[in-house]
């Protein structure tokens, strides 16, 4: 095993070597070759649920700027790695993508424990990545773009919302990693602060798929609502298996921050009826942009696919990214780096624009009732973006100044 | 009150899954000495035939197609288990060693199809709607329909293996081999075909354990690796090739690990599961009940 991985290793340096002397001089003669860019998700594993559809936002992004004519005259050729739902795999691929395919960027990673084992790859190559999904902050690496919400843009409006709607007693669901158990710090936190109290916290492997004892945790815990950050098709198995344990939405919501729509559909609507869930975009949005973006998704993927929160994030992601090279006038990463800096989009969500600070986007935020055709019925809005903070007050006592510069208060 | 009542049914609700799963892994490893490692993908293989077939049905005849789908998973996971047993298993008898890397590589294959077939996304199987809800025994505590379901599935099953096994001949040839191959071939037994059918029934119970899951949870490539860790560890506690070891170790580690899981956490509650294990395995290597042959091996 050690042997034929070692083996397997130094042959792909060695393949990479050759490649990098007999197309380095080559290519430079060729300037319209097109822009390569990394697309890393996972494709396969317990993740691949919500990854692959992420993927396939990022794929029709990078096709309509191509069929527009492609960014600087160059069209954008898309490399498209499966991160297979192992953290190591993604540091691997990310490596592979940034030495051997030299890409100008890279989208992807779903999981924070994905994005966690790919950020040092990022920071010694002095990379970037383009992360798309909402996740517990505590961070702001230079080189890395957050797309998704921080948690002032979703979970702690969901607690603060959920406090106002009278439901104080919250029992905190996870699966067993760095997003959950980050996210429920900072609830906890917000609980203690916002007079609400804790009445259970629980956590089950990535994967896990019986859960008859978490429930009749919760059903001994008596809590007003579940606060839910179970990720991958654990929640399949929770959602059926509380529904046939009698309990519905009107004895004991959940408040879920890792379910969308496209969730929604392997769960099934009637599963998880009348719960809430916390987003920034939901496909229910009306907005002329929206519109446009759920036309084209469906035209390109099938009418019955819908689109969500993360993939809209990694497709408006790809739309920051080609802006900001436009204005750069180079895929040269320092370059982009610098100017995706304060880059607006007008997204199907609306406004969304990477803060100048902490690389993170200024988004609404939202939180939506499932209803029966699997579709979110909004029942609360911000109304105009929310400007990204990575690391609130409750939780830390560090500030950030610039991306990657990061001092206590 | 109801949360220990409730406990303990979730515990009986999880032993008989992982007897359906363990069931066929016993007796091909008992009478082959073949580790199945691809034995969770013939699982997979039937929660996605449960899963073809109410795709194929319409509107109010789900319920029919969901019971159709028990013996078509059976037959399809049997006809499957056949041909691997044919072109595959057949040449790694004996060898345990050799047969945990090929039946390895089996399950990635399958996993792969799986996955070319039906996509990377997991499907999900809608219950009947008389398997939703349940019966509501006490105030908050309902037994629910699909949890009963699998179990009378289970206990029909075991009977019905206990009586194959005891009653027919076809049966008794199987237990002949399994004590004494040589012996049983030198009195005409044709041990390669009673090895086969062997296998297909194991992998043809897994395929219903298959529909069993598939009302629980969602179906993915993956939806075998779930359990197949669990199954091992049921037929290693319950002793290798016993019908009544595979119960007996079924019953306890359903029954301890939400009893385990309830009082600590759902990772705790296994790792004191397999601590135990190990420290049983320790002092009974054979596991609970070891099957007593008169093979000097």
């Amino acid at each position: 095993m050690e042997r034929a991985r070692w083996m397997r290793r130094t042959m792909g340096v060695m393949l990479a070597i050759m490649l990098v002397i007999s197309f380095g001089t080559w290519s430079k003669a060729y300037s319209a070759e097109p822009i390569k860019v990394g697309v890393l998700h996972s494709l396969s594993g317990t993740m691949s649920i919500s990854e692959v559809a992420v993927k396939d936002g990022t794929m029709m992004a990078i096709a309509e700027i191509n069929a527009k004519g492609g960014l600087l005259g160059r069209q954008i050729a898309p490399i498209v790695e499966d991160g297979a739902s192992d953290w190591p795999t993604f540091a691997e691929k990310a490596k592979k993508l940034i030495s051997k395919d030299k890409v100008a960027v890279v989208f992807g990673c779903w999981t924070s424990a994905s994005r966690k084992a790919v950020l040092p790859v990022f920071e010694k190559a002095d990379h970037l990545l383009f992360y798309p999904v909402q996740y517990e902050g505590l961070e702001a690496s230079k080189n890395i773009v957050y797309t998704g919400a921080a948690p002032n843009q979703q979970i702690m409006p969901a607690v603060t919302w959920l406090l106002k709607q009278n439901k104080k007693k919250m029992f905190l669901l996870g699966s067993d990693y760095v997003f959950p158990r980050t996210a429920n710090l900072i609830i906890k936190a917000q609980l203690k602060a916002e007079g609400g109290t804790l009445v259970g916290e629980e956590y089950t492997p990535l994967g896990h798929t019986e859960y008859s004892t978490v429930i009749n945790k919760i059903k001994a815990a008596k809590p007003d609502v579940v606060f839910n950050t179970l990720n991958g098709d654990s929640n399949v198995a929770f959602f059926k298996q509380l529904r046939a344990a009698g309990i519905t939405a009107n004895d004991i919501p959940t408040m879920s921050v890792s379910i969308a729509e496209d969730e929604i559909r392997g769960i099934g609507a009637d599963n998880i009826l009348g719960h809430y869930a916390a987003w920034n975009y939901f496909m229910s949005m009306k907005t002329p942009e929206n519109d446009i973006f759920v036309k084209n998704y469906k035209a390109k993927y099938g009418q019955n696919r819908v689109t969500d929160d993360p993939i809209e994030a990694a497709y408006f992601g790809v739309y920051l990214w080609a802006a900001a090279v436009q204005k750069a006038k180079s895929t040269d990463v320092a370059k982009v780096r610098e100017s995706v800096k304060g880059i607006s989009y007008k997204a199907p969500e609306g406004l969304v624009t990477i803060s100048k600070i902490n690389n993170h986007t200024s988004k609404i935020v939202q939180m939506g009732k499932v209803n029966s055709d699997g579709q979110f019925d909004i029942v609360w809005t911000s109304g105009k973006p929310v400007g990204p903070d990575p690391f609130p007050s409750l939780v830390s006592k560090k500030k950030v100044l610039a991306p990657g510069k990061i001092v206590d208060k | 009150m109801e949360a220990i009542l409730s406990q303990l049914f979730n515990g009986l609700s999880l032993s008989s899954i992982l007897l359906l799963i363990a069931l066929g892994l016993s007796i091909t490893f008992g009478i082959m000495g073949v580790i199945n490692f691809a034995h969770g993908e013939f699982l997979m293989i039937g929660a996605y035939t449960a899963y073809v077939m109410q795709r194929l049905s319409s509107g109010n005849q789900a319920g029919i197609y969901f019971l159709l789908s028990l013996p078509v998973a059976f037959g399809v996971a049997f006809f499957l288990g056949m041909v691997v047993e044919r072109f595959l298993i057949r040449f790694l008898y004996g060898r345990p060693y050799e047969s945990i890397l090929a039946t390895w590589g089996l399950s990635l294959i399958l996993q792969q199809g799986a996955r070319s077939i039906f996509g990377a996304n997991n499907v999900e199987v809608t219950a009947p709607h008389w398997l939703q809800g349940g019966i509501q025994l006490l105030a908050g505590f309902q037994l629910p329909y699909s949890r009963i379901f699998i179990l009378s599935l289970a206990v029909l099953t075991i009977i019905g293996m206990y009586c194959y096994v005891n009653y027919s001949s076809s049966g008794r040839r199987m237990r002949a081999v399994m004590q004494n191959r040589d012996m049983s071939a030198c009195m005409g037994i044709k041990t390669r075909k009673v090895d086969s059918f062997t296998f297909a029934i194991g992998s043809g119970i897994a395929g219903v354990a298959g529909c069993a899951v598939s009302l629980l949870g969602s179906i993915g490539p993956s939806t075998g690796q779930n359990y197949i860790v669990d199954a091992f560890m049921v037929v290693v506690l319950g002793g290798i090739g016993s019908l009544s070891g595979t119960m007996a170790g079924a019953l306890m580690i359903g029954l301890t690990n939400p009893l385990f899981e309830y009082v600590t956490t759902s990772s705790m509650g296994k790792v004191i599961v397999f601590s135990l294990v190990i420290i049983f395995l320790q002092r009974k290597p054979s596991g609970l009940f070891s099957l007593k042959t008169r093979a000097l091996d």
